[in-house]
């Protein structure tokens, strides 16, 4: 097909109140094009990658859950609680994800877990092949837990299929009650979302009710759950929810 | 970094995603277009894609490529009254009130086809 005109040289073409001239077997230098049907997703192959983590996860008996929020929302903070209160019982594993630092795989390890970093650069998001490559290094005991957490980011993290069996999506109060309304595509990717920072409530003007429609409109049925990473307030249920997901 | 939807940053993923798929099913042949499908319902700006593509197409076998970008609308399903409706944002509920919906179209992040040098 010709890309200035649309015609598709040599056949005898009506359509010319286009002004070109034709005067040709297709002589006016167009060269020969042919257009090709695709039809692919364009994370086709990061989704094949990601298929291939979650048999592998399946055939170890792993649990994989995904940890994804705005930066400071307080994954790290989390994930030392989880692993210090309940690490040895579930043989908890951690993959961390960061554009530069290794701070958070550091702060992981101080805890006793074995900690990967990956730092994705200038990349926003983890992709399927770098959490392969995180579990080929962590190399996660059969029936024991990985947790990954993503690059602080609510954008890309929900296209990119890990290969994860859960993804969490962590708010903290000191972000805005509207966060499900502008990222809606990550509330709805989500299977639970955590309201962290509940020891602040008192003091900053987060409306509850508010996110919770959000939330629920984003993803209905969608669990929510609220606590505190410092206090520990309501992390029990947190607890249960991933006791409850284990192989 | 931003944490905006639609930063630079954030499509340059994306846009890069789609020059490595289209290398790989098209090997050598110089392409002078690509026809993209990305939902308004996706979460990726097309307007920073068409941002991009010059930028990560360049020393490949897309460069100087066009870049068309069908934008589908979002379409749900309403599980509780059956309802088909247009859905301009994620969080839109049916007119029965019900946010409990099945998206049909909008989602789509799709090379749809392209041309090349024959
Ligand atoms: N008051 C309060 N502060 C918290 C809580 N959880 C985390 N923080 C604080 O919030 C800040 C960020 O916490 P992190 O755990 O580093 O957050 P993160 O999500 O891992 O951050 P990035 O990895 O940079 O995206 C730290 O100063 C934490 O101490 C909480 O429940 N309550
Ligand atoms: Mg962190
Ligand atoms: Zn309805």
């Amino acid at each position: 097909m010709c890309a200035t005109c649309g015609c598709s040289g040599g056949t005898i073409l009506e359509h010319h109140e286009h002004g070109h001239e034709h005067g040709h077997e297709h002589g006016h230098g167009h060269p020969e094009t042919r257009t090709v049907t695709l039809e692919q997703a364009v994370l086709a192959r990061n989704d094949a990658l990601a298929e291939l983590n979650r048999t592998w996860l399946a055939d170890h008996g792993i649990l994989a859950v995904n940890l994804m929020s705005s930066p400071g929302a307080g994954k790290t903070t989390l994930l030392e609680r989880t692993i210090r209160e309940l690490g040895a019982r579930l043989r908890v594993s951690v993959v961390e994800g960061d554009q530069e630092t290794v701070l958070d795989a550091d702060r992981i390890r101080a805890t006793g877990a074995p900690a990967v970093q990956i730092n994705t650069g200038a990349g926003c998001h983890l992709d399927a092949q770098m959490l392969a490559d995180g579990l080929r290094t962590l190399d996660p005991p059969e029936r024991s837990v990985v947790l990954i957490e993503n690059v602080g980011n609510l954008v890309c993290p929900a296209l990119f299929d890990l290969g994860e069996q859960a993804r969490v999506v962590i708010t903290s109060v000191t972000e805005g009650a509207e966060k499900p309304r502008k990222y809606p595509q990550m509330f709805r990717a989500a299977d639970l979302v955590l309201l962290n920072k509940t020891d602040l409530l008192p003091y900053v003007d987060f409306d509850v009710a508010a996110f919770l429609d959000g939330a629920r409109r984003a993803n209905p049925g969608v669990e929510v759950l609220q606590l505190s990473a410092t206090t520990g307030d309501g992390v029990a249920g947190w607890y249960d929810w991933l006791r409850a997901r284990l192989p | 970094m931003s944490t905006q939807g639609g930063s630079f940053l954030h499509e340059m993923a994306i846009t890069q995603s789609v020059v490595q798929a289209v290398c790989e099913r098209m090997g050598d042949a110089p392409v002078r277009r690509v026809c993209l499908e990305i939902g308004t319902l996706s979460g990726v700006v097309a307007d920073s894609v068409r941002f991009c593509f010059d930028l990560v197409t360049e020393g490949t076998t897309l460069e100087g490529a066009s870049l068309e970008i069908v934008q589908p609308t979002g379409k749900a399903r309403c599980r509780d009254c059956g309802a088909e409706f247009a859905l301009t944002d994620l969080l839109a509920l049916c007119t029965c009130g019900s946010a409990n919906r099945e998206l049909l179209a909008g989602e789509e992040l799709k090379i749809r086809e392209v041309e090349v040098l024959a």
